[in-house]
C-alpha cells in the first residue's frame, strides 16, 4: 500500500461527500447553525449568563406585579410571567430539545436498522409479516402509543436501561420521566428508517461479498450486523438526519398538548406553548422560543438535505 | 382491474381489524381505567362499574365483544359523553376537520404545484432558491407557533381576521393557511424533485424531438410523471388532514375529529377511540388504494396485474 502513495491518492466516499457538501451553502448554512447552537446550549449557561449576570431561575426581588419585562440590554429575549430571564430559560430548554433529538434518533435508529435489515436479510414470510406489522404501524396515530409507553413505564416500571442513561447525564428522579418521553418516541418514529434499511439490504444480500461470508461460515448475525447494515450508512446517516427534526417536533407537539417535558424541567416546545398563553399581552414569550426553535430545525433539514445529496447523488426526493 | 380493485378492497377490511386489535390491546395494556379519575372509587361502586361494562369477564370474552360490534360498524356509545353514540360523535365533528382539512388540501396542491413546477423550470434561479427556502421555512416551523403568531398578526395587531372559531368564510382564512403551508411546502418540494427528475429523462427528450411545442412537452408528458410522488404522498395526507390536526383546532377552536381523538386517549374512551382509529385506518387505506389505481393513468409503464 505504502509504495502506491505516491501515484494516485484515492479519493473515499466519505471524502467525496464532504466536498459536496461544503459546496452546498445551505446545508454549511445548517452545520454552521448547529455547532453554534450546541456550543450555546451546552457552554451557554456556564460563561454567557454569567457576563450578562442572569440565570435560568433568579426572580427580580422587585414588588412589582408585572414580572413580565419586553427584551432588553439586560435581557436580551424578555423575561417570563415569574420575572425569570427568558433567554437563559431557552438555552437550558435547548438542552432538552437538542436531546430529544440526539436520544430520540437514537433509539429509533437501534430499532429501525435491527429491524429492517433482519427482515430484508431473512426474507420471505418472515419479510412479509414483519413489514405488514410496519404498516400497521403506521396507522396507529403515534399519540396513542406515546401515551401507552408513558403509561405503562411510568415511575417504578421505567426500564433500568432508560433510567441508566438518565444518570449518566446527571438524572435523578423527575429527569427519568423526560428520558423516558425520548426513549417513547424513539420507539415510535423508526417505521421509516426500518423500510429504507429492508430495501437496502434486499438489493445487497445477494452480492458476492454476502456469498463469500456465507462460504466462510459467517453467522446470519453476523452477515447481518457486520457485513450488511455498514453498506447501508449512506442513507441511514441522511435518514436520521432528517429524524431529528421531526421527533424534535413530535416533542414540541407532545408538550403543547402537555404530555411532554413538564415543569420545572423546560423544552423550546414547553417554553413555546406557555408564550402561547401569554400571545396578546407578552408576544416575545412565544416568539423567542418559537423562532430559536424553528431556525435549528430550519438547520437541521437543510443539513439532512444537503448530506443526502452529498451522500447519495443517485436519489433526490423532495 | 376489477380483479386489482377488488382484492385491495377485501384486504381493507383484515387490515382494519389487525389495527383494530393492536389498539384494542395497547389501550388494555396501560395501567388505569376510563373511570380511574383524581378520586379513588369505593371497591363496591369500581365493582359495579366493572360488571356494567364486562370488565370482570375474561379478555377474550371482552375482545370477542369488542369485534363483534365493530364488524357491523356499531363502536358502541362513548364512555365520556353521556348517552352519545361513537358515531353520532364521529358525524357530528368530522364535517368540520373535513372542510377545513379539504380547503387546506387544495390550497396546498395549487400553492406546493405551480411553486414546484416554476423552481424545476427555473433551476438554480432566484425563485426556485427563494421557494426553496420558504418551504424549508414552512417545514421548520411548528403549526402551533405559526398559528399563534398568525393570529397575532393579522387578529390583533391589523384587526382584518376573526382569530378564532367556526363562523364564516373569513374565520376559515387562518386555519386552513396554517394547516395547508406545511402540505403546501412538502408538495412544492416533491414536485420540484420529481419535475427535474422527469425532466432528464429520454421519453421528454424524445418529446422534443419530435418537434412537440415546449406547453405540450411540459404539461402533457412531464407533469403526468412529475407529479407521481406528489399522488402518493395524497393518499396518506388527506387521510390525516380529513382526520382534522389537533394543534389547528386547539389554536383556532375548532370542534374538529383531530382534538376529540386526543381528548379520548386522555379520557381512556375505548370505544371512541376505536372508532375513531377504525374510521381513520380505512381511509387511510381507501385513499392509497385511489393513489394506486391514479398511477395507471399518470404513468401508462405502470400496469396492474
Amino acid at each position: 500500500m505504502s509504495d502506491n502513495k505516491e501515484f494516485v491518492k484515492g479519493t473515499s466516499l466519505w471524502k467525496d461527500a464532504w466536498r459536496r457538501l461544503l459546496k452546498n451553502k445551505l446545508a454549511v448554512f445548517g452545520l454552521v447553525v448547529m455547532i453554534v447552537m450546541t456550543i450555546l446550549v451546552v457552554f451557554g449557561p456556564f460563561l454567557l449568563l454569567k457576563i450578562l449576570g442572569v440565570d435560568a431561575t433568579s426572580v427580580p426581588d422587585n414588588q412589582d406585579l408585572l414580572k413580565a419585562i419586553p427584551p432588553n440590554a439586560k435581557h436580551w429575549m424578555g423575561t417570563d410571567d415569574l420575572g425569570r430571564d427568558l433567554f437563559a430559560r431557552v438555552i437550558q430548554g435547548g438542552r432538552i430539545s437538542l436531546m430529544v433529538g440526539v436520544i430520540s434518533t437514537f433509539v429509533s435508529l437501534v430499532v429501525g436498522v435491527s429491524y429492517g435489515a433482519i427482515a430484508g436479510y431473512v426474507g420471505g414470510r418472515v419479510d412479509n409479516f414483519m413489514m405488514r406489522l410496519v404498516d400497521i404501524f403506521y396507522s396507529i396515530p403515534y399519540i396513542l402509543l406515546v401515551i401507552v409507553l408513558l403509561e405503562v413505564f411510568k415511575g417504578e416500571n421505567t426500564p433500568s436501561i432508560i433510567t441508566a442513561v438518565s444518570e449518566l447525564f446527571g438524572g435523578s428522579g423527575p429527569l427519568n420521566q423526560i428520558f423516558l418521553l425520548f426513549f417513547a418516541l424513539g420507539l415510535v418514529s423508526w417505521l421509516t428508517m426500518a423500510r429504507v434499511v429492508r430495501g437496502q439490504v434486499l438489493s445487497l444480500k445477494n452480492q458476492e461479498f454476502v456469498m463469500a461470508a456465507k462460504a466462510t461460515g459467517v453467522s446470519s448475525f453476523g452477515i447481518i450486523f457486520r457485513h450488511l447494515v455498514p453498506n447501508t450508512l449512506g442513507p441511514v446517516i441522511v435518514y436520521a438526519t432528517l429524524t431529528i427534526p421531526s421527533v424534535m417536533l413530535s416533542e414540541a407537539f407532545l408538550s403543547y398538548l402537555g404530555m411532554g417535558v413538564q415543569a420545572p424541567y423546560a423544552s423550546w416546545g414547553s417554553l413555546a406553548a406557555e408564550g402561547i398563553k401569554n400571545i396578546a399581552i407578552f408576544p416575545w414569550q412565544l416568539i423567542f422560543p418559537g423562532v430559536t426553535m424553528a431556525l435549528t430545525l430550519f438547520s437541521l433539514n437543510f443539513l439532512g438535505d444537503g448530506l443526502r445529496d452529498a451522500l447519495d447523488p443517485q436519489t433526490r426526493k423532495f | 382491474m376489477w380483479h386489482f380493485i377488488l382484492k385491495r378492497l377485501l384486504t381493507i377490511i383484515p387490515m382494519a381489524l389487525i389495527v383494530v386489535t393492536v389498539t384494542w390491546g395497547l389501550i388494555r395494556l396501560a395501567p388505569g381505567n376510563f373511570y380511574s379519575g383524581e378520586k379513588k372509587l369505593p371497591p363496591a361502586i369500581e365493582k359495579n362499574i366493572r360488571a356494567k361494562y364486562g370488565l370482570d369477564q375474561p379478555w377474550y370474552v371482552q375482545y370477542g365483544k369488542v369485534i363483534g360490534r365493530i364488524v357491523r360498524l356499531d363502536f358502541g356509545d362513548s364512555l365520556k359523553y353521556e348517552g352519545q353514540s361513537v358515531n353520532t360523535i364521529i358525524k357530528r365533528h368530522l364535517p368540520y376537520s373535513a372542510t377545513i382539512g379539504i380547503l387546506a388540501y387544495l390550497f396546498a396542491v395549487v400553492v406546493g404545484l405551480s411553486a414546484g413546477i416554476i423552481a424545476a423550470l427555473k433551476q438554480n434561479s432566484g425563485f426556485d432558491y427563494g421557494s426553496m427556502a420558504l418551504s424549508m421555512l414552512g417545514l421548520s416551523v411548528p403549526s402551533f407557533v405559526m398559528g399563534p403568531i398568525l393570529v397575532l398578526v393579522f387578529s390583533l395587531w391589523l384587526f382584518i381576521l376573526p382569530p378564532a372559531r367556526f363562523t364564516g368564510l373569513s374565520s376559515l382564512v387562518l386555519p386552513v393557511f396554517t394547516l395547508g403551508a406545511i402540505y403546501a411546502a412538502y408538495i412544492a418540494r416533491m414536485t420540484r424533485a420529481g419535475m427535474l427528475e422527469i425532466l432528464r429523462s429520454d421519453y421528454i427528450r424524445t418529446a422534443r424531438a419530435k418537434g412537440l411545442s415546449e406547453k405540450t412537452v411540459l404539461l402533457k408528458h412531464a407533469l403526468r410523471g412529475g407529479i407521481i410522488p406528489v399522488v402518493s404522498f395524497t393518499g396518506p395526507a388527506l387521510a390525516s388532514l380529513l382526520a382534522g390536526t389537533v394543534v389547528v383546532e386547539r389554536v383556532f377552536a375548532i370542534p374538529g375529529l383531530g382534538n376529540m381523538f386526543v381528548q379520548s386517549v386522555f379520557n381512556r374512551d375505548e370505544p371512541l377511540i376505536l372508532g375513531v382509529v377504525a374510521f381513520l385506518s380505512i381511509m387511510l387505506m381507501v385513499f392509497n388504494l385511489i393513489v394506486d389505481i391514479s398511477y395507471g393513468f399518470l404513468d401508462p409503464r405502470i400496469r396492474y396485474e
